[in-house]
């Protein structure tokens, strides 16, 4: 299956080539375009971005493997990001993690049956202050308990979103 | 702290806006600097000030401007960066939530100093929310004339844009930075040359700290006399100390610089909750050697924490109370330093991951005061022998915890 962006996607993607003096420069936002509209980056869109760039197939690649925050599967419709540095583990990270695990019943870097959530452990958030800090779908939420945890989650489930 | 699980960038909060900011006075020493000044006389006035850059290393900023070579055909950059990774860290966020337009007002003044019409922002990318707000706020300036072309009716114009990484704490290191900048895996590069006279796209570039060129608008308004007398002679100003773990008040201070450890700990965050002590504090983000409860009487300046064998890094003050287990910090750090090595130099990549078997071996089945010996070693094989910062910084706190807490961890080990 080959891949093709919207149309509105695309246009995001050529304005922002243009911020860059050398199309390479752009991969990371490209990609991130992409990830947002497809939920992943496939190997048929990893191929697209280097032709779109200029680039062999395996410069992007390489970048896909290095950073965490790209996706070259499938995941589900919610990102749950427990945060597990210092400062939230001494506020009780952990705890946070294995009500979440018993909870959705999925450890980290798994997905729920239902493809609703996805469950990923991140270093520091920069939410020291407000720990233990969870991030779901890019909005921080701090500090969260089980009960907090519990009911976000439930937010969630009960939108059917 | 109650459990609330709130949100915590506020949708309706509008204090970062344009419209704020020029109300308390925003972008009238850029104004000034553009308008009034020469380029050397601004490199000079912060140079005066001795500004030492807040990601972590303590370079002087007004030096490092002063470093890019005059004149030269060809662009040069500004890169932001706003990689905040360093664990405890939390300070570059509140400036970009509160005042982006701070942000960029020191940009302004940065480039108009250096000679650059170009700059880049690195958001790290678990901050695209913040980005998307920096976004704004860089379209807010352009639109009333305090970016792009011809910025105060004058010839000096800037480009900002803002750039997303995507996880991965080693994009902090400036070199890093720059290669992710380019489209490629974040991994540093050899120096020199310097990114000064080879930088980004192989054009001289000056790399500063969000917090550092936020600081530069007051430099300009008040003078570099002003601004060294807040804080020391020979580290100006006041720094964003930002305080979590086992304290009544987490949160960000700005109090001068070379105040106490103590007295932040204390007085402003309220010291460790009803009925805690404290066992040990790092001092400047996790790669900061940890102290023990007898050594927090030390000025929180970059030379006062050097001395003490430990450094003021991000000043991120992350505080462990006495309910902890020093074991456990030790994981948590060990794990950190073995993900995030970025695999180019072979004792970080294979060093980190040693230690963290060891470690975990220790949590999971005891051990005894040979592994520890065995931890100290692996950390000495990466000291002093990779490319960027990140062995040291995952090499010392880890040499640290083990060497000031070897009674606590021989009795935890030894079961």
């Amino acid at each position: 299956m080959s891949y093709a962006p919207s149309p509105a996607a695309l246009d995001r993607m050529d304005r922002t080539i243009a911020r860059y003096p050398e199309r390479p420069a752009a991969l990371l936002p490209v990609l991130h375009i992409i990830q947002e509209e497809a939920g992943f980056v496939s190997g048929e869109a990893a191929r697209w971005v280097a032709a779109r760039l200029g680039l062999e197939a395996v410069r992007v690649r390489e970048v896909l493997s290095f950073y965490t925050m790209f996706r070259t599967a499938p995941a589900g419709r919610h990102t749950l990001r427990v945060c597990r540095n210092l400062s939230c583990h001494l506020a009780g990270a952990e705890d946070l993690l294995s009500f979440i695990r018993q909870k959705l019943g999925i450890g980290p870097d798994e997905t729920t049956p239902d493809g609703a959530f996805t469950l990923v452990t991140a270093e520091c958030l920069g939410h020291c202050d407000h720990a233990p800090c969870l991030q779901i779908d890019g909005v921080d939420h701090g500090p969260v308990g089980r009960e907090a945890a519990a009911a976000l989650i439930e937010e969630l489930q009960a939108h059917g979103r | 702290m109650v459990d609330n699980g709130s949100p915590l960038l506020p949708s309706d909060d509008r204090s970062w806006r344009l419209e704020a900011y020029l109300a308390r006075g925003g972008y009238e020493a850029a104004r000034k600097a553009v308008t009034t000044m020469t380029a050397e006389a601004v490199v000079c006035e912060v140079r005066d000030a001795v500004l030492r850059g807040r990601g972590g290393a303590g370079f002087p900023a007004g030096v490092k401007w002063g470093f890019v070579p005059r004149g030269a055909a060809g662009p040069k950059y500004l890169c932001v960066n706003a990689d905040e990774g360093e664990p405890g860290t939390f300070k570059d966020r509140l400036i970009l939530c509160c005042a982006p337009h701070q942000l960029l007002e020191g940009m302004l003044i940065a480039a108009y100093g250096v000679g650059i019409g170009s700059a880049y922002i690195y958001v790290r990318g678990e901050y695209a929310l913040i980005a998307d707000r920096l976004r704004a706020a860089v379209d807010e300036a352009r639109s009333a004339g305090y970016l792009g072309p011809r910025v105060f009716g004058s010839d000096f114009g800037l480009e900002v844009t803002v750039h997303p990484g995507a996880g991965a704490y080693i994009c902090g290191e400036e070199t890093a930075l720059l290669e992710s900048l380019e489209g490629r895996r974040g991994q540093p590069r050899v120096k020199p040359p310097f990114p000064a006279t080879v930088g980004l796209f192989r054009s001289p570039t000056v790399i500063n700290n969000v917090e550092t060129l936020a600081t530069v608008p007051q430099i300009l308004a008040r003078g570099a006399d002003w601004f060294r007398d807040r804080g020391l002679s020979q580290d100006g100003g006041t720094r964003l100390f930002g305080v979590s773990g086992a304290v009544r008040y987490p949160g960000v201070f700005e109090l001068p610089i070379g105040t106490s450890l103590r007295t932040i700990i204390e007085i402003s965050a309220g010291g460790p909750p009803e009925g805690r002590s404290i066992k040990a504090v790092v001092p400047g983000g996790l790669s900061a050697p940890v102290l023990r409860p007898e050594e927090l009487d030390v000025a929180m300046d970059f030379d006062s924490l050097a001395k003490a064998g430990s450094m003021l890094g991000s000043a991120g003050i992350i505080v462990v109370s006495d309910e902890t287990p020093i074991l456990d910090v030790l994981l948590v750090t060990a794990r950190f330093y073995a993900h995030e090595s970025c695999g180019k130099c072979t004792p970080c990549r294979i060093g980190t991951s040693w230690i963290l078997k060891v470690v975990e071996r220790l949590k999971r089945s005891g051990g005894g005061p040979d592994d520890l010996d065995l931890i100290v070693r692996l950390a000495d094989g990466i000291r002093g022998k990779t490319l960027c910062p990140l062995g040291d910084g995952a090499a010392l706190p880890i040499r640290a915890l083990v060497s000031k807490f070897r009674g606590e961890l021989e009795q935890a080990v030894a079961r």
